[in-house]
């Protein structure tokens, strides 16, 4: 039966997420957009123990996964969803910086054999893949892996890598060779202090300041074998090769509505603190005319709710797919477009509605209103979301729509 | 109140076989007579005996009085609304009007209403009927009517005008809703009463809907055909739901005409659907219509589940007129000069989704 109301226990989880979010960030939100760098905020380190207490790990032997592999798949996307909602309410920034849970992580999860989730399933792992020469064109990457006997050795340059400074291993992408295209790209695990990664800068950023975006050299950098993600097989048909490397995207087929969900967190954050604002100068989106008959900054709220509700129906949509096993790229790709503007756009709306107040640091709106740009931008853009969305409506390939 | 359920986008063994039906009707029958329909300003006799003959009106009429007993569905109505709008927005507005009354009739009539009302709907070729709520005026609000109910003895007096009424000329019964002393109230109306006066009216478009005013001056009409237990806001918020679904279906046609044609046409040597700057228009296309239907469905949902509903149906409204008309735009604009002319239906599609814009309390889910 079509329902979108959430089942207790996801209530229940969205209640002890919302508390994190406004005892644990909320407070501390202002500090660290100005403090920015440096290590991972002191205040941190214990709401990512109990984060990570509460939650279900792959990789340890004493997991029901193990046993019943549905038991602790079903939902989980949703789980996540949900969460990361409630904690980008609070701050999207120290979401990020919580040594738990990167995108290395969901990499490894997705496609990592028992033991690489065995070692690095309960570390912190970060994901590199953009270069200074290809950013959204993933399958440009010039990074390379050379096999030297038990080794792998990486060598190149990887900016804009989320926790790239305190995570505990970085999922590296690089090519085995450049000339055999997208199918020659292996994914890597490489501990954070390996010396051949050194840390070459930590970004100055318009938001997400205290979150560590990080540029990283490889140079000569030797990893054991072993910690190739996936096969280390170069695919030699079309559509081994198409395989392979839809065997790589396919991780973004569930981090995709994860970023979406970050939006929803953000854009609902702004629009309760603009409403409060309003209120008190007796503005009152309460529904009660038709929208034309209605003032303009009471269309305009409607008009925000409206999209955010719809973004975060068809990031539930997204998830959903994912928990029982439906393809859902499609959706995916859909729900990370319509969230990204949404964000974005509802930020800039409230910080624009409420005045001063809106673009005053007094209050967090302008903060929302800068921390928003990047998640339309950040695991696949805009566009590249609405080249996915398209290439799915009109049967075209990524060859005949470019 | 709502049972604890699991967030679910799995339709029922039953919603899947009834779309099956309606989807086929939709593309086969309803979508290539829409254009003709549309000409000749006159919905199609068999269209509309067809879509009675899918029984939504009979659904949750109580089987004492000939229906099938089953339980108020705004769900099940959506679906059919969102597949018959695909078909052809116009002729699915007036083959459901009588939808409209019949719900309104179950969620605000007493025991003796229905028995005495009901029972005409209990067929596959129900009364004509619709409700009449909207007023032919700028800012018109349906809590602020003009049209007035004035109690006289045992009857209530009616006057005023009432607009963008489907099939107005066919119409056996209204659902006339009008102020009265007491707050809006809405009454059944028999089409030969007297004062009761009727016109076709020339729309930018919903034209095979053959929509039209109705005038009423000192229409006398018995305290009992005043509704007991009337909700202004239930009819309009439910309307706005089936409204709403109308026009995720009519996009979604936009849709369908879209990707075939981009693909074909040629322009500088290939397919126009390899530019990025058509394929994008596509790909929101594709991206909006999941929004509106989403949200459409959700308000449906909670309205089936006796959760409140206003807001959700508010909220789906709106984004559904708002990005039907982009879509509707958008559709005419990738097919160019063929968008334009009366060819291909994106023309059409783009005049009937304005009418959501005027249309109020007119298909009650």
């Amino acid at each position: 039966m079509i329902n979108f109301e959430l089942p207790k226990s996801l209530k229940n989880l969205q209640n002890m997420t919302h508390q994190l979010a406004e005892q644990g960030f909320r407070p501390i939100s202002r500090k660290y957009d100005r403090i920015e760098h440096g290590d991972t905020p002191a205040e941190l380190k214990p709401l990512a123990q109990m984060i990570a207490a509460g939650r279900p790990r792959g990789g340890s032997k004493s997991e029901k996964s193990e046993a019943d592999p549905d038991a602790v798949k079903k939902g989980s996307n949703l789980m996540g969803i949900v969460s990361v909602e409630e904690m980008c309410w609070g701050d999207t920034g120290l979401m990020l910086s919580l040594p738990a849970s990167g995108l290395g992580n969901a990499a490894i999860q997705a496609v990592g054999t028992a033991d690489q989730k065995e070692q690095y399933g309960k570390l912190y792992c970060a994901m590199a893949i953009t270069e200074p020469g290809a950013g959204s064109d993933s399958a440009a990457i010039s990074t390379t892996a050379r096999r030297d006997g038990d080794e792998w050795v990486l060598n190149g340059e990887k900016i804009y890598c989320t926790g790239g400074q305190r995570c505990d291993a970085v999922v590296v992408w690089a090519t085995l060779d450049k000339s055999l295209g997208k199918a020659a790209i292996k994914s890597f695990i490489v501990p954070r202090d390996n010396p051949g990664m050194q840390l070459v800068r930590v970004e100055d950023k318009m938001g997400l300041r205290i979150s560590d975006t990080a540029a990283l050299a490889l140079t000569d950098c030797r990893i054991p074998v072993d910690h190739v993600l996936g096969s280390a097989e170069i695919a030699d048909t079309e559509a081994a090769r198409k395989k392979a490397f839809g065997g790589v995207m396919q991780t973004f087929d569930n981090t995709r509505p994860m970023v979406a969900a970050m939006a929803l967190g953000v854009a609902r954050a702004a629009l309760e603190i603009t409403t409060e604002l309003l209120e008190k100068e007796g503005v009152k989106a309460d529904f009660s005319k038709t929208p034309y008959n209605s003032s303009a900054i009471e269309l305009e709220l409607y008009r925000l709710e409206a999209d955010l509700d719809a973004a975060r129906l068809m990031t539930y949509k997204a998830a959903w797919m994912a928990d029982n096993g439906q393809a859902n790229s499609k959706e995916a790709s859909m729900c990370k477009a319509k969230a990204g503007r949404m964000g974005n756009d509802v930020t800039l709306k409230c910080v624009a509605l409420c005045g001063e107040l809106g673009y005053a640091e007094r209050y967090l709106l302008e903060k929302l209103a800068r921390d928003s740009k990047i998640i339309d931008i950040f695991e696949g853009t805009q566009q590249i979301q609405q080249l996915i969305v398209a290439r799915h409506l009109l049967g075209l390939s990524s060859r005949e729509l470019k | 109140m709502s049972t604890d359920l699991p967030i679910d986008l799995r339709l029922s063994e039953e919603q899947r076989i009834s779309r099956e039906g309606m989807r086929r009707f939709a593309s086969q029958t309803l979508a290539p007579g829409a254009r003709a329909a549309d000409e000749a300003a006159t919905a199609d006799p068999q269209v509309l005996a067809a879509i009675a003959g899918f029984g939504l009106t009979l659904m949750s009429l109580p089987e004492a009085l000939g229906g099938a007993g089953l339980p108020r569905s705004p769900m099940g109505n959506v679906l059919a609304c969102e597949d018959l709008g695909e078909g052809d927005l116009s002729q699915s507005l007036a083959a459901l009007a009588p939808l409209g009354v019949v719900n309104a009739l179950l969620d605000f009539g007493d025991d003796a209403q229905h028995e005495a009302w009901l029972p005409r709907f209990a067929s596959e070729e129900p009364v004509p009927a619709a409700v009449a709520l909207a007023e032919p005026r700028a800012t018109f609000e349906p809590a602020d009517l003009r049209t007035t109910a004035r109690r006289d003895g045992d009857d209530y007096i009616l006057d005023g005008e009432k607009c963008l009424i489907p099939l107005v000329e066919q119409c056996q019964l209204f659902l006339v809703v009008a102020a009265a002393d007491d707050g809006p109230a809405a009454f059944i109306v028999e089409a030969d009463s007297a004062g009761l006066s009727r016109a076709r009216q020339d729309y930018m478009g919903l034209r095979s809907a053959e929509p039209g005013t109705l005038t009423l001056e000192g229409v006398r009409v018995p305290a009992a055909q005043r509704l007991a237990h009337f909700d202004l806001e239930r009819l309009v918020s439910l309307s706005r739901i089936g409204l709403a679904a109308l026009a995720t279906g009519c996009c979604q046609a936009v849709l369908e005409q879209c990707v075939p044609y981009a693909l074909e046409r040629k322009a500088f040597g290939e397919a126009i659907a390899r530019r990025q700057s058509v394929a994008f228009m596509i790909a929101d296309i594709g991206i909006e219509i999941e929004g509106m239907r989403l949200l459409t469905w959700r308000a449906a949902s909670r309205a089936e589940q006796g959760l409140p509903f206003q807001r959700e149906a508010y909220l789906a409204f709106l984004q559904s007129m708002e990005k039907a008309m982009r879509i509707a735009t958008d559709g005419v604009q990738v097919f160019g000069g063929a968008g334009f002319v009366r060819d291909y239906p994106l023309e059409m599609y783009y005049r009937n989704l304005r009418g959501l814009s005027a249309l109020h309390g007119a298909l009650m889910v």
